[in-house]
């Protein structure tokens, strides 16, 4: 405490040993070093010479010797670090790697991308997943047929609907049943409300996205219009368990026709401010015009199907190619897209909410009278009447409920058109009430994987609109 | 009291495959014939209980043709890449099922060609060659099944942690004990 700065202050008075300095004299007199000690607090003209001294408060802030920092003279040129000598790949430009998620909030989910940047431009993209993973391929192994369906709408859960469908219908073939007219287009009805629902979300965190938050305040609004529709037809408004093998869960509610004229004219008149909102946005058209191209051959490679490959100009809808459960009864058009952009999808995935309104439309007028489930007895339990008066139905009744559905040997392959794609199960079964092997084919795995090719050499300001333009959901991706 | 039977062993024997023979031969389609031409060891042809006629199933392609066969595929047209399936069959013929989907969007046809390898070799050349899209889809089998696919650029586990033990797909993983997941980082990455 002798080299100190302040060297005038040293003749300041000491105070006596019992004489508790009570009185403590003016500021300007008092011995540098025990004013600080006294205050513990930094006082202009008081710094010591010496570094790393009694107090580390001041010492913090002091810059440290140059020759010791090596981070610092680096920074300012005096050592010039030669990593580059190390990296013979790299040859000019340095290029660092940059972890985009899998807590980053426009993942939609636990999604990683580690992209590797050259300033401003992305040179490679691998997407990292199965945060998500929980195994419900094994899961469905441990299920029987008719506790598979609560099991596969948890997988894409903004297209529960799509998935218990293509379940059941898989099922259904190895069971060589059809399901009544009735339960066909209640299957329609739903899953095509379904895909309004999941692109109505697709719109409201694209928006959120790319900067236009009101569009997420809107998207909503409009979801949550459907998603009541889901909860007063299956009790849920996710998860439903609804469609099942051998036909739906229940009928329809009562006034249904009335909900469903309702729901297609809000959410058509919501789409219609949607387009107001984004077609002329100079920043919307910017962001997404001309970004995240995929071609169509690159789409055919990587087994991109769905919204993406038809805004890239593929004219591919498995409800026209493949149609199932009656779909090609009824009148609509496929969308499709020239440049294969983010824009491109928008415009797709938007005209197709409105055709699927026309589809709901058309399923409202025709919808057939009838059952809703198969007869079939060993697919359908008895009415809970039957079983007091015939032994038959208490047979079945009692083998639905402990062994379950039976299944013949077999393999299946069954494909819907879901919102993402072609969603796919591929069903084994060597007889007995439970798969033995369900594989799931599933749109927003090959979706991710075809990632690199949109986002390859454009900019770092581009991976979010590209990212939400491909539209994964991860519980899809990840399963 | 009858002696109890010991099923184990006459079980470990390798049974015939208990998969339903194709009863319906192959419709004629233009855009297939090469690829039926090409094959002789293949058996072609359509389910009973398939869903559509145009879904055509290509049984027991030899693991030595399957990138010349996928190849000979996608020049006929069938260039769309749908989906790679793996299955653990156990004591059901050859163990490990690799069925490759595949799609011609200008005929509107479908072929599902799968092929079958034994347990103690589990190995399906990559069709990563051929189409991009088998990456992750063979990555996957990789992870849950254990198949390996020589060729592949980046053949690591993809859905699982990186230091997992064992593949849970296959009939004989325990998944009584399964050990806490997710437990530390992975090294590697």
């Amino acid at each position: 405490m002798t080299d100190v700065h302040d060297t005038t202050d040293r003749t300041a008075p000491v105070a006596d040993g019992e004489d508790v300095p009570e009185e403590v004299a003016p500021e300007a007199t008092e011995p540098a070093a025990q004013r600080r000690e006294l205050h513990e607090i930094w006082v202009s003209g008081t710094e010591e010479r010496m570094p790393f001294s009694t107090s580390t408060d001041e010492g913090a802030q002091e810059m440290l010797p140059r020759d010791e920092d090596s981070a610092l003279s680096i920074q300012e040129g005096i050592v010039v670090d030669d990593d580059y000598d190390t990296m013979p790949d790299v040859v000019e430009e340095e290029r660092q790697i940059i972890n985009m998620g899998p807590q980053h909030p426009s993942t939609h989910g636990v999604l990683r991308l580690q992209m590797e940047l050259e300033g401003e431009t992305i040179r490679r993209v691998k997407p990292i997943i199965g945060y998500l993973h929980t195994g419900m391929e094994k899961t469905a192994e441990v299920l029987n047929y008719a506790q598979g369906s609560t099991n596969v709408t948890r997988m894409d859960y903004l297209a529960p609907f799509h998935n218990e469908l293509v379940f059941s219908l898989a099922v259904e073939q190895l069971l060589g049943i059809d399901v009544p007219d009735r339960a066909s287009a209640i299957r329609v009805l739903m899953t095509e409300l379904n895909r309004v629902s999941s692109h109505l979300l697709w719109a409201a965190t694209m928006g959120m996205d790319i900067g236009a938050l009101s569009m997420m305040i809107y998207g909503w609004r409009e979801r949550e219009v459907c998603l009541d529709f889901f909860e007063k037809t299956t009790g849920l408004r996710m998860n439903h368990n609804y469609i099942r093998p051998g036909g739906v869960a229940a009928d329809l509610p009562d006034g249904w026709e009335a909900d469903v004229t309702e729901l297609v004219q809000v959410v058509g008149e919501g789409v219609d401010e949607y387009e107001e909102l984004l077609n002329e946005n100079p920043i919307f058209l910017d962001r997404t015009m001309g970004v995240g191209v995929i071609t169509p051959d690159e789409c055919k490679q990587y087994g991109v199907t769905g919204p993406i490959a038809r805004a890239s100009g593929l004219n591919w809808d498995l409800r026209k190619q493949a149609p199932y459960c009656g779909i090609d009864q009824y009148e609509f058009e496929v969308p499709t897209g020239l440049h294969g952009d983010v824009h491109d999808r928008y415009t797709v995935r938007i005209a197709e909410i409105r055709q699927s309104l026309r589809i709901v439309e058309q399923v409202r007028d025709a919808m057939p009278r009838g059952d809703y489930r198969t007869p079939d007895a060993k697919v359908t339990p008895p009415p809970r009447k039957r079983i007091d008066e015939s032994m038959e139905a208490l047979i079945h009744h009692f083998k639905l409920f402990t062994e379950g559905i039976v299944v013949p040997p077999g393999t299946a392959y069954q494909s819907v058109e879901g919102p993402r794609g072609e969603l796919g199960c591929y069903l084994v079964s060597k007889g007995g009430a439970r798969p033995w092997r369900m594989h799931w084919r599933a749109p927003s795995f090959a979706a991710v994987q075809a990632l690199p090719a949109m986002m390859t050499d454009s900019l770092v300001a581009d991976v979010v609109a590209t990212l939400a333009s491909a539209d994964p959901v991860l519980g899809d991706v990840d399963r | 009291m009858s002696e109890p039977t010991d099923v184990t062993e006459a079980a470990d024997e390798p049974r015939e495959s208990s998969e339903p023979a194709m009863d319906r031969a192959l419709p004629e389609s233009d855009a297939l014939a090469p690829v039926v031409a090409a094959f002789d060891d293949v058996t072609f042809g359509v389910r009973s209980y398939a869903s559509s006629d145009a879904t055509y199933v290509a049984l027991d392609v030899p693991v030595s043709d399957w990138v010349a066969f996928a190849a000979a595929a996608k020049e006929a047209g069938f260039d769309l890449f749908i989906d790679i399936a793996a299955v653990d069959h156990f004591r059901d013929g050859p163990r490990f099922e690799v069925a490759l989907n595949l799609v011609s969007m200008s005929t509107n046809e479908r072929i599902i060609a799968s092929t079958r390898v034994p347990y103690d070799d589990p190995v399906v050349p990559s069709l990563t060659g051929v189409f991009a899209g088998a990456n992750f889809y063979e990555r996957e089998a990789f992870d849950l099944l254990g198949i390996e696919f020589p060729g592949h650029p980046d053949l690591t586990r993809i859905l699982l942690p990186d230091d997992w033990e064992g593949h849970p797909l296959r009939k004989d993983f325990d998944i009584g004990a399964v050990p806490v997941e997710f437990k530390a980082g992975s090294s590697n990455l």
